[in-house]
């Protein structure tokens, strides 16, 4: 017999599945939020092989906020397909009618309005009881001292004074009728964990990214892509190709891009280990303001 | 290319690291920040722009004068910033080229018990700071104890400040040894010492220039090299079964995570609480098939047979069980900002496993900072004590310090739904300490109230007899029924006014839920008890029929109804012929299939002093001998 003991990339995916059986296993009605991003992918397949051979016994939910990467949507629609997903996706219905958006309206407005107000409804309107999501607490300071179990109130608001202690690995999955938990299968994760797993599970990702020319436009240091036509003819003017990759995806004239020749995983991994800034700095949305993640947490952000 | 080849092998290399989750415990003044941001830092885990942020911030707010102040990278949530401390549990992450690290960093507060045990739940390793002007404190001694409450067995000493003892080897070697003094009195099995200069950088990442005198590793060194494998338990197999896997009709599967020991393909397993055996016909693991799994994998297993098996339930060994009772001792940490309310049935989580319990005594409460055990009436936010739990169901655990994963557990507040304590169980209750309950006068003053308005002379005229209880005990299988229903015939024959109360009128409904553990034992005797006092206080002669094992269960029960109204039967038969009269449970427990039973798995005390000792075979003999007893006791019938 070998040793007995396991890589810690293995410990984190044990961690994970132990965290998704655990809800699946304790709640109504839980359902996994998927942003379509690398944290999003490496989750799902968390998922799948937590219910091996069995079928994922939740649905996959995606907040549409109207300007994701068109790929994304494709990425989204053909793995949901292919992978046998039970696929729900919503939006803010009234939001979208009345033209919200990030250039008419500005980033704080479009994310409240298309991405929290969207999510709140959605929960809402389906009853969800647990929602997973992919967040990491290596990603943002406030995140760091998230539950991986994390509760919220009937108004979907976090309270980080008042958080459940959370022992071992026991988690408190008792709620009253319209008070939800958050959960966080990858809360131990770190960006590299991250790619780590992608390379060693070969699991799909957007294409966003890998570098590869695009149309791109500076705004405000930004490397933000013309990606359809509703970038103001003024801005989309002055796009040129470059040779840019994402780090993170969201809502295209919010996520920056940045200047690369990563084309491969292993590029990305040496690219993450050498170029020195951290993920978060290419979503425009958190610098609104001092503190501005935890703010929307208390929200209901994810 | 070449490039890419490395970058292969840096990430294979990467891979193959194991974590290692560290604790640190320290309050502000004592540095624990800045260490741990020069941890960070210094590995050069830190990117450029949370640097160039953090530049920003220390101008405006930060606390360390000219210098970066490192603990702003980790005080995450604004409205603490502006206070300047640190009042959660932030975990951080960092990796070096032999190890990845996560650091649960906990505060130091006086008030911050609970953030600490929570911590401390799932670290490995502790590092304890201390500031070198202050030596050993009150604050040391608290985090030592929870850091010992919570089982972790290795603890760094950290002697930060060294700069400001002038790197003194003598003010280090005095604080070690004050350090040695108190901590015999805890078991860590691993501590090691390390001066260090946290703002300066000395012996955290580099060796100390300052300090050619210590010898010992840096502190990065430690972490990295320390062997904390062999912590894991891989002798007991716990499985708890998290979740059954059921896509198609022939496909059964029971997913969770092995708590200890090792599960193998064909291995013979027990399920419990049926107690059905069968064998592991295969072992699902996150890779596809495997033969075998281990701490902490998560896996599905699948079963040769098909038994009924639901979430809650476990997988062992039938060589290897934990214990299955419904009562234990335990540490318990009390969590919740409103004070226990000792008569509130919370629910409590173990493993996989949820039911509901009661506190039934506190035995003690544990101040940390003296370790002076004190009694106390309730647990209040941040108090620790030493506690007893009666469940619904049965628990299937082992006693922490052998196995944290089913030693382990948290108390759910009904209402609020609050985590409002974390334990650790002790063990099993010893049988000598099984009846008891919180007791509250005011409760019982109430209770007291009633006075029946017929007098004991009144009833005795009316029934010609005395109320009293005779209490037949013996061996299951001799011959307590046979004779407990002929003596009730007898003197119902001859005019006696008589209830009969034996096992199987009392556990159809009485104490339905209590099964034959020897707290349930106990709890249905003492509850028979109370109403043969009834029924003896209104005139009524009472025949009782139970093994009840224990001399000290029969001395309570004599002390409940009342010596002078208690008569001991005792049925004097050999084991065997008890077997062979009654074989049935026998050959159950004998086949592993039951458990509790007195002369075979539990012990059967015989009594010292009971005033009627018969063999089970001379029935209408002995029958006469009570008729007798009872004459001339002047019980019945009454002149």
């Amino acid at each position: 017999m070998n040793t007995l003991t396991i890589n810690n990339l293995r410990e984190l995916e044990a961690e994970a599945i132990h965290i998704i059986r655990e809800v699946a296993a304790s709640f109504e009605k839980p359902v996994m939020l998927y942003s379509i991003g690398k944290d999003s992918s490496v989750m799902v397949r968390l998922a799948e092989k937590a219910f091996y051979p069995g079928k994922v016994p939740f649905p996959l939910m995606h907040i549409d906020s109207k300007w994701k990467f068109r790929e994304m949507v494709e990425f989204r629609d053909r793995y949901a397909a292919e992978n046998g997903w039970d696929l729900i996706v919503e939006y803010n219905k009234e939001g979208f009618e009345s033209g919200i958006g990030p250039y008419t309206h500005g980033s704080k407005v479009h994310t409240d309005v298309m991405k929290t107000q969207a999510l709140l409804k959605a929960l809402d309107k389906h009853r969800f009881d647990a929602a997973f999501g992919g967040a990491r607490r290596d990603e943002e300071k406030s995140r760091a001292k998230e539950r991986i179990f994390s509760f919220r109130d009937r108004f979907h608001q976090w309270d980080p004074k008042n958080q459940r202690p959370e022992l071992w690995d026991i988690y408190n999955a008792r709620v009253h009728k319209g008070e939800s938990i958050r959960v966080f299968p990858l809360s131990n994760w770190t960006e590299l964990d991250i790619w780590q797993y992608i390379r060693l599970e070969n699991i799909p990702i957007v294409p966003l990214y890998f570098a590869k020319e695009r149309p791109i436009v500076e705004v405000e240091g930004n490397l933000i892509m013309v990606d359809d036509e509703r970038m103001p003819a003024a801005m989309a003017a002055k796009a040129s190709m470059r040779r840019v990759r994402f780090r993170t995806l969201g809502c295209y004239p919010l996520t920056g891009a940045i200047d690369s020749e990563a084309d491969t995983i292993e590029k990305i991994v040496e690219e993450m280990m050498t170029v020195t800034k951290s993920e978060r700095t290419t979503r425009v949305i958190d610098f609104d303001q001092e503190g501005s993640m935890e703010q929307k947490k208390r929200e209901g952000y994810f | 290319m070449i490039q890419n080849n490395d970058i292969q092998a840096f990430l294979d290399q990467d891979q193959k690291k194991d974590l290692l989750r560290l604790l640190t415990a320290g309050s502000v003044d004592d540095g624990k920040s800045t260490l741990i941001g020069r941890l960070l830092f210094d590995s050069k885990k830190i990117y450029e722009d949370q640097l160039s942020a953090l530049e920003r911030d220390s101008k405006r707010i930060g606390h360390a004068g000219e210098k970066i102040d490192y603990a702003l990278l980790l005080d995450g949530l604004k409205a603490e910033r502006e206070q300047g401390i640190t009042i959660d549990v932030a975990y951080r992450y960092f990796s070096t080229s032999k190890r990845k690290f996560i650091i649960a960093d906990t505060p130091g507060h006086e008030q911050y018990t609970r953030n600490m045990v929570t911590g401390a739940s799932t670290a490995n390793l502790a590092i304890i700071l201390i500031d070198a002007r202050k030596g050993v404190i009150t604050q040391t001694r608290r985090h030592t104890f929870l850091v010992s409450l919570l089982g972790i067995k290795h603890i760094v000493l950290a002697v930060n400040k060294m700069d400001l003892v002038d790197y003194s080897e003598t003010v280090f070697n005095s604080i070690c040894e004050d350090y040695k003094n108190f901590v015999t009195r805890l078991s860590i099995p691993d501590i090691y010492f390390i001066p260090l200069s946290a703002l300066n950088g000395d012996n955290v990442v580099d060796d100390s220039a300052y300090m050619k005198w210590y010898h010992g590793k840096n502190l990065l060194q430690y972490l990295e090299d320390v062997h904390v494998g062999s912590d894991r338990n891989f002798e007991d197999l716990r499985f708890p079964v998290q979740h059954v896997l059921r896509p198609t009709l022939n496909f059964r599967g029971f997913s969770g995570k092995v708590a200890s020991g090792i599960i193998r393909k064909g291995d013979e397993v027990m399920v419990l609480p049926s107690r059905k055996t069968s064998k592991v016909s295969s072992v699902i693991g996150s890779d596809g098939l495997c033969d075998y799994a281990f701490p902490p994998q998560g896996v599905t297993i699948t079963l040769e047979d098909e038994i009924d098996i639901s979430r809650g339930d476990m997988l062992v060994r039938p060589d290897n069980q934990p214990r299955m009772e419904r009562q234990f001792e335990a540490m318990l940490v009390w969590m919740d900002e409103t004070k226990m309310d000792p008569f509130t049935q919370f629910f409590i989580k173990q493993t996989t496993h949820t039911t509901r319990a009661r506190i039934d005594r506190i035995s003690y409460r544990v101040d940390v900072n003296t370790l002076e055990n004190s009694s106390c009436e309730a647990l209040s936010l941040n108090e620790i004590g030493r506690v007893v739990i009666t469940t619904n169901k049965a628990l299937f655990f082992d006693p922490y310090h052998k196995n944290h994963s089913t030693g382990a557990f948290v108390l759910i507040d009904p209402i609020t739904h609050n985590t409002c304590a974390a334990g650790m169980i002790i063990d099993k209750l010893n049988a000598s300490d099984l009846p008891s309950r919180i007791f509250d006068p005011e409760t019982k003053r109430l209770i007291d109230g009633g006075k029946s308005l017929i007098s004991g002379e009144e009833l005795q005229q009316r029934y010609h007899q005395q109320g009293v209880t005779l209490w037949i005990t013996g061996l299951h299988g001799s011959g307590k029924n046979l004779l407990a229903y002929n003596l009730e015939r007898q003197l119902f024959e001859r005019g006696a006014t008589v209830v009969l109360l034996d096992g199987s009128t009392v556990r159809s409904g009485l104490g339905r839920e209590l099964d034959h553990s020897p707290a349930d034992r106990a709890e249905q005797l003492r509850r028979v008890a109370h109403v043969c006092k009834i029924l003896n206080d209104q005139g009524i002669l009472v025949i009782c029929s139970f093994i009840s094992p224990r001399e000290n269960i029969r001395t309570q029960i004599a002390q409940i109804i009342g010596p002078d109204k208690f008569h001991l039967i005792y049925m004097d038969a050999e084991l065997d012929y008890c077997r062979k009269n009654k074989p049935e449970l026998y050959e159950k427990v004998e086949q592993g299939l039951l458990q509790y039973l007195p002369g075979v798995d539990e012990p059967y005390e015989i009594p010292a002093h009971a005033p009627l000792v018969f063999k089970p075979t001379a029935l209408n003999e002995n029958l006469q001998h009570i008729m007798n007893y009872l004459q001339e006791k002047q019980i019945f019938p009454l002149g």
